[in-house]
């Protein structure tokens, strides 16, 4: 038996019937990681000997008997994002290069409180400003479906890590989709819970009113309970909601058993339907949704009129907000820093640490959010960004008013080219056209496979949004959906994962370097 | 740098009406920080009072301190102010070392208290109604230290030390209106208006209110326009005055030196001015625009804060009594004259005076004591008596001198060790062995001993000669080192020569 291809709920009732040992579940993650990400590079740190240390404790505690949580002794992966107490958390970023957290973020806090082990820390955009993982400082994580394509992003990291069976379960954050867009071009499972749902404590913020942390998975289960662990309210996080959740893996469990969507009111909101969307990508997409249909769901079609607003706002929101939580890194404290030479005065070397520490994006992103921010500016871009953002939450409340969930493909196309959007920085921002706006309204959005597209054979993605708080909803008809696909065609999606990561796919026998500084603009393939 | 020009007060005050501003920032005597759980506590090894949150850790995000909140209502229903019925956290973003996150976090165009009005009574009791802006929370920063430079500012250091220790702790910052109307008394106002803030927010207990720690700190803004002018003029900003004397000196220097620019046909720079306490003189800060831009924008992580209207009618109904109503209820229950009731205020030891008799002190001992040895120790060292020695160690001390243990000469001695910070009066008592020797056996024994010394003595009292006795009981005190209850000793030798 393979555990690295258990999902997360499987493996744990094995642990829990003491047929395999998390050291062993952890030993085989290890291994596969190992084996894979040298092709990859999904991990920015590995923890081995401080995973397998874990896991062997939690083989103690179980077998003196202790009460523990459904998932302890499952590995995890964790989004380089979040702050680990044990491990550097570098948000992709050089200006964070080996720093280590004096605590550990909520969520991680509580993944370990339940027993989970940590396998390491996932490659991503650098402060999660980006679609394909390119952006990262230590060099771009690949897509195991094709390895000349990109995983997305931000979180390209964990999404590859979890479809390549190098970890069963991972996290991730999602400002603008940096979850559900990965989720998507990966073929895997991801989870933006509602703002407030999940502490953002010792989350490295982005963008403060967008951020939420989520689970990546291969099913809806394990995403659900993986967030069934992380939720809840945190006294640490202001904006953190101060209420009971549910169980979502209950809700989860219901709806894979029932796979019965009568009464359910599933909207197709117009404005995201059709056009600018890759023809596979769409054929998919329907095909899912006459699935629902089967399955005794009610189809909708609903308006959201100033959705095609919501990028432009999310471009001014974002940066403004990123301006100011990225002003912090300025050597001062911590990070990297550099001192022209020389030496220097205090403002030569924060600049200096700032030219130096931070990317392309992240430079391209300050910029525009301390222009939108600034006297005479602000009322014509934050101002107005702010009141499109009320017309969207509008919108969402109209639309559920006569949906129960609203759907949408999670991406406009499948996986691109590495490289293809790099130095086109309007096109890899349009990748996230379906995602946004549940960032910009503070609702739940869940991403999961509804097969390949028939012209590049790669993942597509539907996204579930239900209102505020309604994050059950999700799981109990996104379990649903998947229990159908499943079902029409006999195995799980990643059982279709090339074993080469698709290396018989590219004319090439080698993968182009990344165009960037110092490389030629063809490539410079040979 | 060149001696500013001046021109002659009285001059100046001709010429040009003074409007007056302030930015008053109180720091909140809470146990813990704005938006973290570090102490908030004076002193301590640098950066040891931090939390992530105060050194702007990545990850890291503020949470509100519900009784800076609490006390930031009470202070603003102190002062006259409507509360927001939502009031919003904003950020202040500009680059500075000592603020670790590189924003401020504060209020911008939703204040927790707004519009109200505060009564300062001059040195003559003339009441001056001073208009309240806003009040609003905030912040503090961190403090640098400039090393290796001759003036200990940042100009010419090697390099700079910061402590994060004060970063976050919370601040009420109080904006007046333009003041009008205060003529030559603008530098007495200034002082005035500080010392009723101070008073203000001591009576609320909301801040340990001392400026020499910074607990308040005053920003005035000056700005001179014409006899007969609409328009205001150019002001200047002077920060760093931390004591009440210097508000007001600062005050008259900054009127005198831009009638002087004015008077020659120049136009005043809007800058910030420090304040140099040595000289009495003020130098250019940065200059300062009223398009400074610090890109506020509503603080994302936190909410807003919407108190309810009965947490609201409980601290309005908890308020102590206002400074004003509080100086006239004090002089009817103390029984002092006007003017002996004055002395108190213009030395500013009201306060001290009412936690003194609170304390359990007689209030014209209390009086003779603030008034008399305290003040003049200060005065010699040049710092305020209220920061010298705490009004329950002053009503010990009176306790000490009414039951008898000392007399006013080793009270005054014992205050000396009080003040050197050896403890209370009692302490000081026992370490330095100060106490009245009130053992009569002891006190017969000295007297004996004096006696044989002038054998005649009793001789003269049975006489009829009872001053004689003055020259036992000063050669007793004088064998006890002023250890001796002079009465007590008069009543021995009397007894000695009836019998």
């Amino acid at each position: 038996m393979d555990l690295t291809r258990l999902p997360a709920s499987e493996l744990a009732e094995l642990l829990t019937s003491k047929e395999v040992s998390s050291v062993e579940a952890t030993r085989a993650s290890l291994d596969r990681i190992g084996e894979a990400d040298g092709d990859l590079h999904a991990f920015l740190h590995v923890a081995g000997d401080a995973a397998l240390r874990r896991a062997s404790e939690i083989d103690q505690l179980r077998a003196d008997g202790q009460e523990l949580g459904p998932l302890a002794g499952v590995p995890i992966a964790i989004k380089d994002v979040l702050c680990t107490v044990d491990m550097p958390s570098t948000a992709g970023s050089r200006i964070l290069e080996g720093w280590v957290p004096p605590y550990d973020a909520t969520v991680v806090a509580r993944l370990r409180t339940a027993g989970m082990v940590p396998l390491g820390k996932t490659n991503m955009d650098e402060f999660a400003m980006g679609s394909s993982t390119e952006h990262s400082a230590y060099g771009p994580t690949r897509n195991p479906w094709d390895l000349e394509r990109i995983p997305g992003g931000s979180g390209g990291g964990s999404a590859a890590a979890v479809a390549a069976f190098e970890a069963p379960v991972a996290l991730g954050s999602d400002t603008g989709g940096s979850i559900r867009q990965p989720a998507a071009v990966t073929g895997t499972v991801g989870m933006k819970p509602t703002y407030g749902g999940v502490s953002r404590y010792g989350a490295i913020a982005l963008a403060s009113s967008l951020d939420q942390v989520g689970p990546v998975s291969r099913t809806v289960l394990d995403s659900a309970l993986v967030h069934d662990v992380i939720g809840g309210h945190d006294p640490h996080d202001s904006t953190s909601l101060d209420e009971a959740w549910p169980s979502f893996a209950d809700a989860a469990r219901a709806g894979a058993q029932g796979r019965d969507l009568s009464g359910t009111r599933i909207g197709v909101i117009r404005e995201l339907n059709g056009a600018g969307f890759q023809a596979g990508v769409q054929t998919r997409f329907e095909e899912a949704i006459a699935l629902l249909e089967t399955a005794g769901a009610e189809i909708v079609e609903v308006s959201a009129p100033h959705f095609e607003y919501a990028i432009a706002a999310y471009y001014l929101i974002l940066p403004a907000e990123a301006s100011s939580n990225l002003a912090k890194y300025d050597s001062v404290r911590f990070g990297l820093r550099v001192v022209p030479d020389g030496g220097a005065t205090v403002e030569q070397v924060m600049s200096a640490t700032r030219g130096a520490g931070f990317g392309p994006e992240v430079k391209r992103r300050i910029i525009l959010g301390t222009y939108a921010l600034s006297a005479g500016y602000y009322d014509a871009y934050y101002g107005s960004a702010q009141k499109v953002r009320t017309l969207i939450q509008r919108d969402f409340a109209a639309a559920f008013e006569q949906a129960d969930v609203l759907v949408t493909p999670s991406a406009p196309t499948t996986a691109f080219k590495l490289g293809d959007k790099l130095d086109d920085p309007l096109a890899m921002y349009l990748n996230d056209i379906t995602t946004i706006p549940a960032n910009l309204a503070g609702v739940p959005g869940l991403g999961l496979p509804v097969g390949l597209a028939p012209e590049d054979g790669l993942p597509v993605g539907i996204q579930l949004m239900a209102p505020a708080r309604e994050d059950a909803r999700l799981y109990r008809v996104g379990a649903g959906l998947e229990a159908l696909l499943h079902e029409s065609w006999g195995a799980p999606l990643l059982d279709r994962l090339p074993a080469d990561f698709g290396r018989h796919r590219g004319a090439a026998p080698h993968l182009a370097p990344v165009p960037g500084p110092g490389t030629e603009p063809d490539g410079g393939t040979a | 740098m060149a001696a500013d020009a001046l021109l002659p007060f009285d001059e100046a005050l001709a010429k040009y009406e003074p409007v007056l501003g302030f930015e008053v920032h109180v720091e909140l005597s809470t146990k813990t920080k704005m938006f973290s759980s570090a102490p908030n506590a004076f002193g301590g090894a640098p950066n040891t009072h931090v939390a992530p949150v105060d050194l702007g850790l990545p990850g890291s995000l503020p949470v509100v301190n519900e009784q800076a909140v609490r006390y930031s209502i009470s202070l603003g229903l102190a002062l006259g102010c409507s509360i927001a019925e939502s009031s919003r956290f904003a950020r202040k973003n500009y680059f500075y070392p000592d603020l670790a996150k590189n924003y401020q976090i504060s209020q911008y165009d939703e204040p927790i208290a707004h519009d109200g009005e505060v009564e300062v009574e001059l040195d003559d009791g003339t009441v001056f109604r001073v208009p309240i802006e806003r009040a609003h929370m905030e912040e503090d920063a961190g403090k640098l230290t400039h090393v290796g430079g001759a003036t200990g500012r940042i100009h010419g250091a090697e390099y700079s030390l910061v402590d994060y220790n004060r970063a976050g702790v919370p601040l009420v910052e109080i904006v007046t209106r333009p003041i009008f109307g205060a003529e030559d008394r603008a530098p007495e106002l200034a002082r005035a208006y500080v010392a009723t803030i101070r008073d203000i927010v001591r009576s609320l207990g909301v801040s340990d209110a001392r400026m020499e720690r910074g607990n308040l700190r005053c920003d005035a803004n000056v700005s001179l326009r014409p006899r007969g002018a609409e328009k205001l003029g150019i002001r200047t900003e002077t920060k760093n005055v931390n004591s009440l004397r210097s508000v007001e000196r600062a005050v008259r220097y900054e009127i005198q030196r831009q009638a002087a620019i004015l008077d020659a046909g120049g136009t005043i720079i809007q800058e910030t001015r420090h304040w140099h306490e040595d000289s009495g003189t003020t130098s250019p800060g940065r200059p300062k625009s009223d398009a400074d831009d610090y890109r506020y924008f509503p603080e994302p992580d936190l909410l807003p804060i919407v108190p309810s209207k009965q947490l609201i009618a409980e601290l309005r109904a908890a308020l102590p009594e206002s400074p004003a109503a509080f100086r006239r209820r004090l002089q009817a229950e103390y029984g002092f004259t006007e003017s002996e009731f004055r002395d108190i205020i213009n030395a500013n030891l009201l306060v001290e005076l009412e936690q003194t008799v609170a304390a359990g002190a007689a209030p014209a001992q209390a009086r003779k004591w603030w008034l008399g040895e305290i003040l003049r120790i200060a005065n010699a060292r040049g710092v305020e008596a209220g920061t010298l020695v705490s009004p329950f160690h002053v009503s010990e001390l009176i306790a000490l001198v009414e039951s008898g243990r000392l007399t006013d000469r080793l009270a005054r001695e014992v205050l000396e060790g009080v003040i050197a910070g050896e403890g209370s009066p009692d302490d000081v008592v026992k370490a330095r062995g100060l106490a009245v020797v009130s053992d009569d056996s002891a006190l017969l024994a000295a007297i004996d001993d004096a006696l044989a010394a002038q054998p005649d003595v009793l001789d003269k009292i049975r006489d009829g000669k009872v001053q004689a006795a003055g020259a036992v009981i000063g050669a007793v005190m004088k064998s006890m080192k002023g250890r001796a209850d002079a009465a007590r000793v008069r009543e021995l030798v009397l007894e000695r020569a009836q019998g």
